[in-house]
């Protein structure tokens, strides 16, 4: 905090001081905001669940707050109570100030007046946030009215171009004409940003902007925000699951866990020194960019409580590793660390956890990797190639006569090869071709053009018969465990699917569930429960059980850990490690996360368009990357480590996708390119005209003519992307 | 509370067990159950079909008469001790005859319900999740007999019907009133067909018919419920309309539309001949679809009390 915003503040804390609204404890009139002791309470026929359980925080002018906490933890439901917006059920107690004043027992309609002047929200899905049938430009133009009465409509409009070109929307004055559906996701957010900074708000709230979206356009997007900050002064609640976000953006952070702040502090504190068990687990069991691949990760064991039946002591207690028996009676209150005020952990041995006599680093148990004796031998082949591969999709019109349009590019000559033992990471942002280009391979049809060949059979020349034979050893974990499991049948019949169709019987089915059941770390004996009685993290087992259960050599994983919580990632990532060392499997990885694939690939191919652009051993693409996109890829994804997070360079790719129905000439990578714009005219005209085939350069092979010269991205672009730290 | 001696179990046990011991889980089928007692139109419903089928079962018993006897003594006359709802012209006695045709219009609309909806989960099953030509040929069909006019229909088969007996009217019901529903069940398979449950059982190889009756047929289960309970009250007006019309049951059998269409002339002056059906009928219908409606809320946790 700079000198001139304390004397801010000192100078609202007078002006409140001396305020109308006698009820205001002078003491606290300085914060921006402040929430005080808020619980929320929704009524259910099964009980009351109590989703905010006494939350306390404040934000002062031009701070930037981050809430962290894994969904459930009732981090969005407590800022929407500071916007009014909860639904009537809830019972919302406590109190919630916002610049000395109670914000509870207000009418709506003083509400509406504050909200959007005073307190702006960003919501997560920014397409449910806009109207679809109004413009851009007439939706921002509202909401600069409303608060406005004297603008004119010309006023308005030409102020909601203006806010377009701020947060940095190209031609804003098209763009406004423009309506929601025509605006990619990244666009939209920034749209919303504009609405939210439109009438100068003292607050932002922001409620996971960035979790609907790529990586790349993540980084945009919370650098459009951290602009719209500095524009408007405002305050900033950035609400995220994602600890890497909040590392390198926030200046103090808040972590919840079921319905309270367990641990509260400035970013530097929380995540160099962090003092409450849950903190230190969840910021151990993440895998980073930076140390993962090195090391095992930690799991955090169990799952977040349920807040329908929350025992007396500490919710954490039944996962905290140094959880004593005081931790199951009463439940620990904010405790300042060192005295100070703005430090502070709920944890009854925080004295003992800052000053390091329970040592930090040793609080949970590295798991053991598997044994040398017990890891299978497998001898180096291919087991799945995949040569060229075409996926197009024809664009069709028309209900009765239907005409192509157009071609949607999802797959465009994909080649790679998996080893046996072996794991290929595919990574790309969404809509890059990657789930098209596994579930090609899944079906084990004939490819539309290109071969896939599987231990070295070509599968478009098989019959029936063989095919289905084949599919004992390729089978697929898919990403969201609840929705791969049928929700009708008990886990044993699911997990025994794959051998009915192999004419198993019964008798052997059953012993070979309980077998594999054991093998992913879960207990037999629940073989006859249905699944939605399992977590998130034990339903991703079973998923896995299922394909373990034929005794395959190919495993496609389509991202496995991306739907559950950071602390379950961790358990789920670690049994897939284990079980590719003991059976000798192959898996081929699909995840947009880099810092998961970096944690367990061996080999990683980068997707662009339906293209591979860049494809070699793991470590030279993450320490070494050779394509201008990988680099740029890898530069977006956030750290959570707030000391490297501020010191990195970020390259921020212009523009999103674009649509894979165009027809680009030359390399489809052109229209994003930093490295294009750098490079001479005669090099330019290469990359307008001749598509870059992959070559290889150092360690991996690249689709890119200019590759030798990266080091011009990382010289021009350095000064101008790196962050000022604080 | 119970609570505290819980929680310690359900914790301790580290290792990779994430399962909560101490909330004993709740089957979705329990959770319907509960939802559905909690809901009083569900018990009006019940309790009222429930009567009315006990009713028609043993209503004759304390009565003297049968539905064919003639009390050529008391033709025509009003609600006495002896004939509690009154004869008819001819002798008739109503009350025995509206048991004998509440017999036979329950019969009919608890048969076609449930068959109706049986045809509707295969067809709109097979039509979603095969998609293509299967597909297009099983809309075209759907709305080919969705525009025709259904009673035209009946009206031009009835030739036939009348000389089989009156089961064959049963199928005729159920062959018409199986195709909205078959349309909501194709739609809501082919969203069921992207959902990634289905996926894995292709990729593993299960065969199509394998998928359909293990996979999607159950996930569309409770919609089939529904619509079978709303068919019974939807088939049994049915069948009154057409036996009121003439083309339905045939004498001498008798159900409640034969027995409307007699004593329609005399509703004004002996409405005994008229009343008793009608309200029996309104009763009959409004229960089965009181208990439907019931259990759909009880199903779908999003229609009616639990929105905001």
């Amino acid at each position: 905090m700079t000198d001139s915003t304390r004397q801010t503040n000192e100078a609202t804390r007078h002006t409140h001081a001396r305020g109308k609204r006698g009820d205001t404890p002078p003491d606290t009139a300085g914060h921006l905001l402040e929430v005080r002791n808020l619980s929320v309470t929704f009524p259910q026929p099964g009980g009351a669940v109590t989703a905010v359980r006494g939350v306390n925080y404040h934000v002062d002018k031009g701070e930037f707050l981050g809430i962290v906490g894994e969904s459930g933890s009732g981090k969005s439901v407590s800022s929407l109570a500071v916007m009014g917006l909860l639904p009537s059920s809830a019972q919302v107690g406590g109190d919630i100030l916002f610049e000395g004043r109670s914000l509870l027992g207000r009418s709506d309609r003083e509400l509406s007046r504050l909200r959007g002047e005073g307190i702006s929200i960003i919501f997560q899905d920014p397409l449910s946030a806009l109207t679809p049938v109004y413009t851009i430009g007439t939706q921002i133009a509202e909401a600069l009215q409303l608060h406005d009465k004297k603008l004119s409509k010309l006023a308005a409009n030409g102020r909601a171009v203006e806010l377009l070109k701020v947060v940095g929307i190209p031609n804003p004055e098209r763009r406004a004409q423009a309506f929601p559906h025509e605006f990619s996701g990244g666009m939209r957010q920034r749209a919303m940003i504009a609405i939210a900074i439109a009438n100068n708000p003292r607050l932002i709230i922001a409620d996971e902007p960035t979790t609907a979206l790529d990586v790349t356009i993540q980084a945009q997007i919370l650098e459009v925000l951290q602009k719209a900050k500095d524009l408007t002064g405002a305050a900033v609640v950035l609400i995220t699951h994602d600890l890497g976000v909040v590392a390198g953006n926030a200046d103090r952070i808040a972590v919840m866990y079921a319905g309270r702040i367990v641990e509260t502090g400035t970013v530097e504190e929380v995540f160099r020194a962090p003092s409450m068990p849950y903190t230190i687990g969840l910021l151990r069991s993440m895998p980073s960019l930076a140390t993962a691949g090195h090391t095992r990760l930690v799991p955090l064991e169990g799952r977040p409580p349920q807040l329908a039946n929350l025992g007396p002591g500490c919710p954490f207690a039944p996962r905290c590793p140094v959880a004593v028996d005081a931790c199951l009676i009463t439940e620990p209150p904010l405790t300042p660390i060192a005295g100070n005020e703005l430090n502070a952990a709920a944890c009854l041995r925080v004295g003992e956890i800052a000053s390091g006599a329970l040592n930090r680093a040793k609080l949970y148990p590295v798991p053991e990797p598997v044994a040398l004796e017990e890891r299978a031998k497998v001898a180096p082949a291919s087991v799945l190639g995949v040569d060229g591969l075409v996926r197009h999709f024809p664009l069709t019109r028309g209900t009765v006569f239907k005409h192509t349009i157009g071609t949607v590019r999802a797959v465009d000559g994909v080649s790679f090869d998996l080893k046996s033992g072996q794991t290929l990471g595919l990574v790309g942002e969404s809509g890059c071709g990657k789930s098209t280009t596994i579930m090609e391979i899944l079906e084990l049809a004939r490819p539309q053009a290109g071969r896939i060949t599987v231990n070295g059979r070509d599968v478009a020349a098989m019959g029936g018969k063989e095919r289905r034979g084949l599919r004992r050893d390729i089978q697929v974990v898919f990403q969201d465990p609840m929705a791969s499991l049928d929700p009708r049948l008990p886990i044993q019949d699911i997990v025994a699917e794959p051998l009915t169709v192999h004419g198993v019987p019964a008798k052997e089915r059953l012993t070979k569930v309980r077998e594999v059941l054991e093998l992913v770390g879960l207990d037999p004996s629940m073989a006859s429960r249905y699944p939605h009685e399992f977590s998130g993290g034990q339903r991703q087992r079973i998923g896995i059980a299922r394909a373990l259960v034929t005794d395959p050599k190919i495993l496609v994983l389509d991202e496995p850990v991306s739907a559950l919580d950071v602390s379950i990632q961790a358990g789920v990532i670690n049994l897939l490690e284990d079980l590719q060392e003991k059976l000798g499997l192959s898996y081929l990885f699909v995840a947009h996360d880099l810092a998961v694939v970096r944690q367990i690939a061996d080999t990683v191919a980068v997707m662009y368009l339906g293209r591979i652009v860049e494809c070699g051993p793991s470590e030279d693409i993450f320490d070494n990357p050779r394509h201008p996109y990988t680099l740029a890829l890898l530069s977006a994804v956030p750290v959570p480590d707030p000391a490297l997070e501020r010191s990195r360079r970020r390259i921020i790719l212009e523009g999103e996708l674009p649509s894979p129905t165009e027809d680009i000439s030359g390399c489809n990578f052109r229209a994003r390119c930093p490295l294009y714009q750098l490079i001479d005219a005669e090099g330019q005209e290469k990359c307008r005209t001749l598509d870059p085939a992959r070559r290889q350069v150092a360690g991996s092979s690249v689709a890119c003519h200019h590759a030798e010269h990266l080091d011009l991205m990382t010289d021009h672009h350095a000064p101008k992307t790196l962050r000022s730290g604080g | 509370m119970s609570m505290i001696e819980e929680m310690p179990i359900a914790d301790t046990s580290a290792g990779t067990q994430d399962v909560i011991r101490s909330a004993k889980p709740v089957s979705r089928f329990r959770l319907v159950l509960s939802r559905l007692r909690s809901t009083p139109r569900f018990w009006v419903g019940i309790v009222g079909l429930g009567a009315i089928i006990l009713w028609a079962v043993f209503g004759l018993v304390p009565n003297a008469w049968n539905a064919t006897d003639l009390d050529v003594y008391n033709m025509g006359s009003s609600p006495t001790a002896l004939h509690w709802f009154g004869t008819s012209d001819i002798g008739e006695d109503i009350y025995a005859q509206t048991i004998v045709g509440l017999r036979k219009s329950l019969v009919i609309g608890l048969l076609v319900g449930p068959l109706a909806a049986i045809v509707a989960g295969i067809v709109g099953a097979v039509a979603g999740y095969l998609g293509g030509w299967w597909d297009r040929v099983i809309i075209w069909f759907i709305d080919l007999l969705l525009v025709l006019p259904s009673l035209f229909l009946f009206i031009l088969l009835s030739p036939i019907f009348k000389s089989l007996s009156w089961v064959a009217l049963i199928f005729l019901l159920a062959g018409f009133g199986w195709m909205i529903m078959a349309r909501v069940i194709r739609a809501q398979t082919m969203s069921l067909r992207e959902r990634d449950f289905i996926k894995a059982a292709r990729f593993m190889g299960v065969d199509t018919w394998t998928i359909i009756r293990r996979h999607v047929l159950p996930n569309v289960s409770s919609l089939l419920i529904i619509d079978a309970t709303l068919g019974v009250g939807g088939a049994i007006l049915s069948e009154t309309t057409l036996s009121f019309f003439g083309f339905g049951i045939q004498a001498p059998d008798v159900s409640l539309g034969t027995l409307l269409s007699a004593g329609q002339g005399a509703a004004a002056t002996r409405p005994w001949l008229f009343v008793f059906p009608a309200a029996i009928l309104v009763f009959t219908v409004l229960s089965a679809s009181l208990v439907g409606d019931a259990l759909r809320d009880a199903v779908d946790p999003t229609s009616g009390v639990n929105r905001d």
